[in-house]
Formats: structure tokens, C-alpha cells, sequence
């Protein structure tokens, strides 16, 4: 059942160096928010204030710069989402995984994503993490709304939707940290994230839709 | 052109970590340098600097003033032989009159009106002349105007250096004599040693209102006559040293402040906006955004007045007076009036007065205020069942000229009438008032008859709160209240604050319910899948 091994260098420097900005960023956001909005004391409130504004804004510039990779590189198209194959990784993950089964979808320079990281990444990337971005930005610049010509809109409407993407997130990232021990190995994925090379299951080819686009090797 | 790997690596990082070195800073701005102090402060030292003396008279050298003055009235007349409009001015102020203004009812609001409050309640219109000793004429307001009160820099007893002065100058023992010519020369340097009002000629009414030292209003009481700037860091005598005219500024002798419910200014303008505007607002030399720019101070400043902040405790010195309760007043000891003392040293019951709670170091309450105040006359009808705001601000959270605002809140128990349902002011000195004779009923009949308001002869007692806005005492920078003070889910200073979303202290306990329920379930849940693949060893191995 189990076949041979190959390693791909899956993913590129600025992918990676992306991954774990957003993730530093996106914890020290959920830490400093956290103490903004109750309980937990780490820096003090006035600190965490300026850490969480000084942090957030980082975070909504350097996505910019994400969006135009995305954009220019074509690798957009990993995002699209699909159902072809959705049943067969459920079930790989509810049934399969247990019996030792091989992942029905293996990663692939071409495929980055399975249908169902295609789905939660899509989710995240278009709409949580700008919703996310957009509300805190609301919530910073809350002083300036009447220069803005905003004249309708609550703090506490902004500050209640700014709370449930946190919740949204922190929720997405329990689940995100534990999906990186289900690799061949319990550190494989974290460590194809570090290095860029992923070990895969030799023999699956990729179908033609599963193609993000073509590559030209030399972009390495 | 082509150059080795690390240099191309080591010019993108430099590249990259100078510009994210670039980029805090932006936003990082905010802590005050000691050399470089926040623009209001810069502001307020540039509209206040260099109080020199400028006045173009002597009055020690007037040849008006050195002369013999048998009466007060002929003091008075010696200074209006120069300032012709004084008096006509002065007459027309409240310092005066006693009364603010008469509302469209017809009732007067001052001390010599209908006014009252949960202190000594009334003057009876000036009729208990316990009150009038405050009074800025001579023989309280029968005569003429006593200029010397304001400004004059000897503190003087009028009344009694009048009365010996007359008793001993017509004597034709040599002594007396020389007595009263003692007493005129005093009389004499009082009346030629004269300037614009100091801290002690504002404080020997204002810092003592209520009937002793600081019970009034919490953040004025005598160590305010020579205060450090730990104290107040406007009138710390080792800092600026700011007199209480340097901010209650003064046009034809109407001093700028809150007169009743007439707010002490109408729109928030600062010198460069208007540079005649009274200085009465932190705003009019500060600004309205005085912090460091990108400060978060500066984003409050729509919704929280300076006070909030920067007055963290008032009566950081003397005690004052928080709580007095009349319905306990008239308990005798060994058949006599008695008074006790309390741990602050001052009196705790006192058999004339009733029960009274003091206190120092208080945090203040909070509340909305546009400036202006409710306050109550004894023709106001009030609802006994609940407690009676003799006095309380006027603001809301949707009304743009309202800050949250820090108060001293003084809760009595006074009498009111069961019959009308309006409060009640008894006469209180003199031979037939309270203090004398202790008849409750006896002193609400003839205090309510110089009012000329109706008294069933019904009474009770009801508790009530006099609110004060806390102004003074501004503390220096670093003892100003800190974020989480207010940005705290419980107990914190803005707890009876609504109207407002405040970070750290709201939320939604739903979302915040369900927030962690989704948490704790996705962890669960992945709990509980890699416990399955542990047991059913579905996991390949490495």
C-alpha cells in the first residue's frame, strides 16, 4: 500500500518567509487582542494597545504585498475551489487516516492544496482575513469615521464582528496546528514549511484540473 | 552585472530591514520626551509666559489711601474716587448679588434665592446671617462693597477692627489712644497693600464653602493657599505658581466660571482660536489635542474631559466632607450638645449638625457633562421615594458637547416637606435657629417664611446627592489615571458609564461564550482525532 517516497521543493522562499510572518503577526494580533478585549494580562493594556495597532497595520501592509504575489504568480489558482475529490479527502480524514490509508490527494508542486484546504484556504485568504483586516482597521482609525464620512456605523457593531474574527481565527489555528502533525511524520509538514522540500508518495499523477498552471522550472 | 548569490541576498535584507526600521517609528510615536514636551504643553508655557507685574500704581503712595478711615463704606469711597466703575460693576456680578439668574419660572437661582443644597441647605434669602460673613460687602449686603476682600494683601477681621477702632480713637486714655492708632495704621497698610486676588482672597470664602475647611468641594480646601505641584501643577507655588484669576479670568469684574446651572463656558476654544477667550478650560491653553501626535490621549478627547484623566484623587491633603445626614442631628449627651471626632480629625457627629462622613484620597465618580448643571430651588417639587439630585449634571453620551466628567458626589439626608413634596430649608444660626434650639419644626417655619414659600408643617427627611465637578487639584503627568483604570471588565472608574464602547471593559458575553465554545470544540475535536490515530496506529510510519 505504502509506495516510495520522492521529495519536491514545494514551497518557494517568499511563500514560506509569507507563512511565517502572517503566523507571528496573526498570534501576537490574537494575544495583544485578547488583552485589549478581556482576561488575559501579558504587556499591560496600554502596551497591548500600541502592539496590536502597530502589528495589525504591519499585517495589512505585507498583505498587500501577498495579494500582488498571488496575483503575479499566478498561484491564485491553487485557491480555486473545487468538489472533485472533496468525498475521498473527508473520508480520508474521518475514516482513511485511521487504517493507515495513503492520502487520496498527495501534494504536489502543481496542486499545492487538497479540495479541502482549497475551501478553508480560499475562506481565509478572501474573506476572513480581509474581514478581519477591514474591521480592525475601522475599529483603529475610529476617531477619524467623521472625516471618513462615516456616520452610521457603532464601535460596538465594529468591535463585536473585529471579536468573532478573532474567535474565527484562533478556532481556524487550533485545528491548522494539529492538520501539520498528520503527515507521513508529526513534524513532516511543519518541516516542508521550514525548508521548502516536502517528502510525497511517488506514482500519483496530477490530473489536468488539479493544475494550477503551468511552471517554468528556471522561476526557481 | 552579475553579482555572487550572498551580495544579492545581502542587499535585499539590508533593503528590507531598513525599511521595516523606518516603519515603527510612525507609529510608535507617543512617549514624551523630557526635552520634548507634547504640543499642549509647549502651547499652554507659550500663553502663559512671563507674568510680570504691570501695573502703573503704587497704592501705598496714593494720597487717597493715606488718610484716616473711621467706617469701611469710607474705604470704599477712596477707591472709587479713582475707579469710578468698580462698584457699579461689581454690583452687578454674582459675587454680589448672590443670585445667578432667574429662570423662566420666576425662580431665583443663587445663595440669596431659592437655591439650596445638602450642605447648610439655605441661607433663608440671606436671612440666616450665619451665611453672609462671606459676603463681599461691608455688614454683609447692607452697605457698600468691600474692595478689600479681593484686594487686598492683609488678611483682616473688618467687622472687629472697626468696632475697637471706633471703641478706643474717642477714649481719653493715652493708651487706647495709642491702640487705635495702631489698629488705623493696620487698617491703613490693609487698605494701600492692593493687587489683583490671590489664592488666599479666593480661598477664604471658596476654599472653606459648606462651613469649614474643604467641605465643600473636595478639590478646594487651604492647602490650595500654598500648594506643591504634586498638588496641582498649575499652582504649585515651586512651579508655575498660578493664582486662581490666572484661569478664572475676568471682564468688568465678571469672573469666568460655572455659575449654577449657567455653564462656565459655552464652546471649547483655545487662545489661538480666540485669543480674548476666558482661560477657563484646559482647552483654551492646551488645545484639544494636546498630547504628542499618534498618542492615544489625543483619540479620547472627544468623549473624556482632561479632569478624568488628570485629577486621578481630589482631596490628596484635607479631608472633606462626602456624606451628612440631618436626621440624625439633636442627640444629646449627659442632656447637653456634644460633637466627636473622627480618625481624619474632623467632626463625625456633631449634635447640631448630625452624622457627617469625611474622607481623603477619593477617587470621583463619572458622569456625562456638557458644562451646565441641574440644580434644585425649595419650590421644586421632588419624589421622596427617591433620592433627591440637589444638584447633578446635565450630559449625554450622544451629545457632542458632553465629556464623561469626574464629580465629587456629597449624599445628605435633609428635611423635606411630606406635605408639598419639596425640601425644606430651616433657619439654622442665630438665637432662634436650629443650632439653638434644636426644634426641627420651630426652624423649618420661620426659615420656609423668609423664603415666602408655604410649609405644611409635615416633615421628613429624604437622602439626596450635590454633585461637584472636580476641576482642580490637577496632578502632575505621571500620576494620571492609567488605561486599564477605566479599559477594566470590573470595578473599573467608567463602570457606571453607558452610552459608550469601551475596549476592555464591553463585549458580548454571547460572542464571547460561543467564541470559546468553538475554540474549546475545534480543540476537543482534534484531541480526540489524534487520540484515535494513536490507538488505531493508522498513523504510517516515518
Amino acid at each position: 500500500m505504502l509506495k516510495n517516497k520522492i521529495v519536491i521543493y514545494l514551497y518557494s522562499r517568499y511563500e514560506r518567509f509569507w507563512h511565517w510572518l502572517q503566523s507571528a503577526l496573526i498570534i501576537i494580533l490574537l494575544l495583544t487582542g485578547f488583552e485589549v478585549h478581556q482576561g488575559l494580562s501579558l504587556l499591560r493594556f496600554h502596551s497591548a494597545v500600541k502592539v496590536h495597532n502597530f502589528v495589525g497595520l504591519t499585517w495589512l501592509i505585507a498583505f498587500a504585498f501577498f495579494v500582488f504575489w498571488l496575483f503575479t504568480t499566478g498561484e491564485w489558482k491553487q485557491y480555486i475551489p473545487t468538489t472533485r475529490k472533496m468525498f475521498l479527502v473527508v473520508r480520508y480524514y474521518s475514516y482513511g487516516i485511521f487504517r493507515g490509508e495513503a492520502h487520496p490527494v498527495p501534494k504536489r508542486k502543481e496542486a499545492k492544496h487538497n479540495p479541502l484546504q482549497r475551501l478553508t484556504y480560499l475562506a481565509l485568504a478572501a474573506f476572513l482575513l480581509p474581514f478581519q483586516m477591514l474591521t480592525g482597521f475601522l475599529y483603529w482609525g475610529y476617531n477619524a469615521w467623521p472625516l471618513w464620512g462615516i456616520k452610521s456605523l457603532s464601535l460596538e457593531t465594529v468591535a463585536l464582528a473585529h471579536t468573532f474574527g478573532a474567535f474565527a481565527i484562533l478556532t481556524f489555528l487550533v485545528v491548522h496546528l494539529y492538520m501539520t502533525t498528520t503527515g507521513h511524520s508529526l513534524f513532516a509538514h511543519i518541516k516542508a514549511m521550514i525548508t521548502g522540500w516536502e517528502e510525497v508518495e511517488e506514482g500519483e499523477t496530477v490530473e489536468e484540473w488539479e493544475v494550477a498552471h503551468e511552471r517554468k522550472p528556471s522561476a526557481l | 552585472m552579475i553579482q555572487p548569490r550572498w551580495f544579492r541576498k545581502l542587499m535585499i535584507w539590508t533593503v528590507a530591514l531598513t525599511v521595516s526600521g523606518m516603519w515603527p517609528p510612525i507609529l510608535w510615536a507617543g512617549s514624551p520626551q523630557p526635552d520634548n514636551p507634547a504640543p499642549g504643553l509647549t502651547m499652554a508655557r507659550q500663553a502663559t509666559k512671563a507674568q510680570m507685574p504691570w501695573t502703573t500704581s503704587d497704592h501705598a503712595k496714593l494720597p487717597a489711601l493715606k488718610k484716616r478711615f473711621n467706617k469701611g463704606e469710607e474705604i470704599t469711597q477712596a477707591c472709587l474716587s479713582c475707579h469710578s466703575e468698580a462698584e457699579a460693576q461689581f454690583k452687578q456680578t454674582i459675587h454680589w448679588t448672590w443670585i445667578g439668574h432667574v429662570d423662566e419660572n420666576g425662580k431665583q437661582l443663587g445663595k440669596a434665592g431659592d437655591s439650596l443644597n445638602n450642605f447648610c441647605l439655605s441661607t433663608n434669602k440671606m436671612n440666616d446671617k450665619g451665611c453672609t460673613s462671606c459676603h463681599t460687602g461691608w455688614e454683609g449686603k447692607q452697605q457698600g462693597v468691600n474692595c478689600l476682600v479681593c484686594h487686598s494683601r492683609k488678611k483682616m477681621n473688618w467687622k472687629e477692627a472697626f468696632e475697637d477702632y471706633q471703641a478706643f480713637s474717642g477714649s481719653d486714655d493715652p493708651d487706647e489712644v495709642e491702640i487705635a492708632n495702631e489698629i488705623q495704621a493696620e487698617i491703613q497698610a490693609a487698605a494701600q497693600s492692593i493687587g489683583r486676588p490671590t489664592r488666599q482672597n479666593c480661598g477664604e470664602c471658596h476654599f472653606k464653602g459648606g462651613g469649614g475647611d474643604g467641605v465643600k468641594h473636595g478639590d478646594l480646601d487651604t492647602s490650595l493657599s500654598k500648594p506643591n505641584k504634586a498638588l496641582d501643577v498649575h499652582m504649585g507655588v515651586d512651579g508655575q505658581n498660578f493664582t486662581c484669576v490666572r484661569c478664572h479670568t475676568t471682564v468688568q469684574h465678571h469672573i469666568a466660571g460655572r455659575i449654577y446651572s449657567k455653564p462656565a463656558y459655552t464652546d471649547r476654544k483655545s487662545l489661538i482660536e480666540n485669543d480674548l477667550t476666558a482661560k477657563i478650560t484646559c482647552e483654551s491653553c492646551h488645545g484639544s489635542t494636546p498630547h504628542d501626535k499618534g498618542h492615544k490621549a489625543n483619540d479620547h478627547t472627544d468623549k473624556v474631559a482632561c479632569q478624568s484623566c488628570h485629577i486621578p484623587e481630589f482631596a490628596r491633603v484635607l479631608p472633606t466632607k462626602m456624606s451628612w445626614d440631618w436626621s440624625k442631628s439633636g442627640q444629646l449627651k449627659d442632656g447637653k450638645k456634644y460633637k466627636e471626632k473622627g480618625p481624619l480629625g474632623t467632626f463625625d457627629y456633631m449634635t447640631i449638625k448630625g452624622k457627617m462622613v469625611w474622607a481623603k484620597n477619593v477617587k470621583p465618580e463619572y458622569a456625562w457633562f456638557n458644562g451646565s448643571m441641574n440644580t434644585m430651588t425649595v419650590k421644586d417639587t421632588i419624589d421622596p421615594a427617591n433620592t433627591v439630585p440637589v444638584s447633578g449634571p446635565v450630559g449625554a453620551a450622544d451629545d457632542p458637547h458632553s465629556r464623561i466628567f469626574p464629580f465629587k458626589v456629597h449624599r445628605g439626608v435633609q428635611p423635606y416637606d411630606k406635605v408639598n413634596n419639596n425640601l425644606l430649608a430651616p433657619l439654622l444660626s442665630g438665637k432662634q435657629g436650629y443650632w439653638e434650639t434644636l426644634d426641627w419644626n420651630d426652624a423649618l417655619t420661620k426659615g420656609m417664611a423668609a423664603l415666602q414659600v408655604p410649609f405644611s408643617g409635615q416633615f421628613g427627611f429624604v437622602s439626596s446627592t450635590y454633585h461637584f465637578p472636580t476641576t482642580h487639584m490637577v496632578a502632575p503627568k505621571d500620576k494620571a489615571v492609567t488605561c486599564v483604570e477605566c479599559h477594566t471588565e470590573k470595578d473599573g472608574r467608567m463602570a457606571s458609564i453607558s452610552g459608550v464602547y469601551m475596549p476592555g471593559r464591553d463585549g458580548a458575553g454571547w460572542l464571547d461564550t460561543l467564541g470559546w465554545l468553538a475554540v474549546i470544540g475545534a480543540f476537543l475535536g482534534v484531541v480526540l482525532h489524534g487520540l484515535g490515530r494513536i490507538f488505531t496506529n493508522g498513523r504510517k510510519g516515518a
